[in-house]
């Protein structure tokens, strides 16, 4: 071990810190969800790819790269608002499993209607950013991998104000908390959870544009919803610092355990190494490292 | 003139959970302006559905209300959305308190001015009254409130009520869980709000010794009836009033009525 080769490890580390960006940002929409309405959204991976596929299409048929922006927030906006409306809201206080399923079935129609509107062929989505890589003290860095970064830090930093600043953040956190209570305060919870909605649309965007940039816009695009789940599992279901240490830690460890151990197994662990890593984890600690237990006190 | 007419009138109301197991059968009662009720009874015997029903909060509890009706200040609360009843100052104060704990005691005032959308000064004035009511609150006012102590709860969470700026205040077992001190600390300031601002309260209590000393009348509910309602005075004199319904023997038990009470 004696030349353990350092500078390459930090390589993979960074490498797998970077693409763990992208687990947490996806991850981050099921938290935002979860957390305010007890709903475990499956559709998340769906708009994540009906929002990346519209704004390739609109891009394509030539509206600048902002307007198009723009018309998809607007969209997915209008989506999740319109989910809130038309299946949560007349299945409110239906028990947890009915509403999973909710969700699981919507995750199919919106791949549909994605399907329907903007037709199956493979996209490609060019965000403006060269993926050369470039080095750093002897360790080369993704562009691209970077970028993203940054964009996920400051979605999170940028929800982080609007939670503990705004008085709808404040209010978004109330619910979260206890959504009886919220109601008996005279808080308007189909408003709370119409904005939670909302910026559920809005992480799916920035995940979507991102995703379908590394990969290509196409259908496989809704499968990250289970690169999501170990995360889940790992940082806690209800907790926003949860999805982003859990999403470092999967990407971190999905390279590290490729490169390492990989060749043990005869390599391509990275795609189910997750799993065995969240598995793991739920037999030591079934709530995650953030996640709230569930104590009663009588 | 609007205010002879009671504040809050409930009429031969009738509720069900699920649509099969009936909590209450033709309850009625009603709340004048400026008034103290108390709503008295043991375990299970409707206070809690009866408040729910008042505040529309039963079809989140699967509750409905099946017949009777419910005025709040001429509205017709089943068709009222819990947020505009708030709004037009009918509030609620859960059973076992419900504060939001992962939120400082301050946050969670905040959230009373939110539910009735009111302006940043309106907030910060209206801080100042709770904390002059309620002087331990100052101190932990930058605590979670899930950290504080029962009764710190207890008034943290009616501080949020207040904030509201309710005309109805509806407490569920504020009591509950609390030492006697700090019990007679909680109705004593109610007491203050009430003759101070005529705010009207309906408090809905296990307690009844503590109850009828603060109220000025009461309702007595067993299984989901209103089975006897009189002026707290006389209902405090009449034995054979707590006799039936309290299972108290006499004045000079009340500790034996008490663990009756909490024992049925």
């Amino acid at each position: 071990m004696l030349d353990f080769d350092w500078q390459f490890f930090l390589e993979v580390l960074i490498g797998g810190l970077l693409s763990g960006v992208m687990y947490s940002l996806v991850a981050l929409g099921f938290v935002l969800v979860y957390k305010t309405s007890g709903v475990l959204n499956f559709a998340q991976g769906a708009m994540l790819l009906f929002a990346a596929l519209t704004f390739v299409s609109l891009v394509e048929k030539g509206i600048p790269f902002a307007l198009a922006l723009a018309i998809t927030f607007g969209v997915m906006v209008a989506i999740g608002i319109a989910i809130e409306r038309v299946v949560l809201r007349p299945l409110t206080n239906r028990p947890p499993m009915t509403l999973f399923m909710a969700t699981l079935g919507l995750s199919y129609i919106l791949e549909g209607a994605a399907q329907l509107i903007w037709g199956t062929q493979v996209h490609g989505l060019d965000l403006g950013i060269d993926d050369i890589p470039f080095e750093v003290g002897g360790v080369l860095i993704s562009q691209f991998d970077l970028f993203a970064a940054s964009v996920a830090a400051v979605l999170v930093l940028l929800l982080s104000i609007f939670f503990r600043y705004t008085r709808i953040g404040l209010a978004f956190r109330a619910v979260a908390d206890d959504q009886f209570a919220a109601l008996a305060v005279g808080l308007r919870l189909p408003w709370i959870w119409a904005t939670v909605w909302a910026v559920a649309g809005l992480v799916a965007l920035v995940a979507g544009l991102l995703w379908g940039a590394r990969l290509g816009v196409q259908f496989s695009l809704s499968l990250v919803v289970l690169k999501a789940l170990p995360v889940l599992v790992l940082g806690g279901f209800d907790s926003i610092p949860g999805a982003i240490v859990g999403g470092l830690l999967i990407g971190a460890t999905e390279k590290l355990a490729e490169v390492y151990i990989g060749e043990y197994f005869g390599g391509g662990i990275e795609s189910w190494f997750a799993y065995v890593v969240a598995l793991a984890f739920l037999l030591i600690r079934p709530s995650g490292i953030f996640g709230q237990k569930l104590v009663e006190r009588v | 003139m609007a205010d002879n007419n009671p504040l809050l009138v409930i009429d031969g109301v009738s509720a069900t959970y699920n649509h099969a197991i009936t909590a209450l059968h033709g309850v009625s009662l009603t709340v004048d302006h400026g008034e103290i009720v108390a709503l008295l009874g043991t375990n299970g015997a409707g206070k809690t559905t009866t408040l729910k029903a008042i505040s529309n909060l039963l079809p989140a509890s699967r509750g409905q209300i099946t017949t009777g009706s419910i005025r709040f200040d001429g509205k017709n609360v089943p068709a009222t959305a819990p947020a505009d009843l708030v709004r037009s100052g009918l509030v609620q104060v859960l059973e076992g308190r419900h504060c939001f704990r992962n939120l400082t005691v301050e946050e969670n005032l905040i959230t009373g001015g939110i539910g009735r959308n009111a302006r940043r000064h309106e907030i910060s004035d209206d801080l100042e009254k709770i904390y002059d009511q309620f002087p331990g609150l100052k101190e932990k006012r930058r605590t979670l409130a899930g950290l504080t102590s029962g009764g710190e709860q207890q008034m943290t969470a009616i501080g949020r009520a207040l904030m509201s700026r309710p005309r109805l205040l509806v407490l569920d077992e504020p009591s509950m869980g609390l030492a006697p001190l700090v019990v007679r600390d909680i109705f004593e300031t109610l007491r203050k709000l009430n003759h101070d601002t005529g705010l009207a309260i309906l408090v809905a209590e296990q307690n009844s010794t503590v109850a009828l000393k603060y109220a000025n009348k009461a309702v007595i509910l067993e299984n989901g009836k209103a089975v006897l309602s009189g002026t707290a005075e006389r209902l405090r004199s009449g034995s054979d009033v707590t006799n039936l319904y309290l299972g108290q023997k006499s004045e000079t038990s009340k500790t034996a009525h008490y663990f009756t009470a909490v024992g049925t």
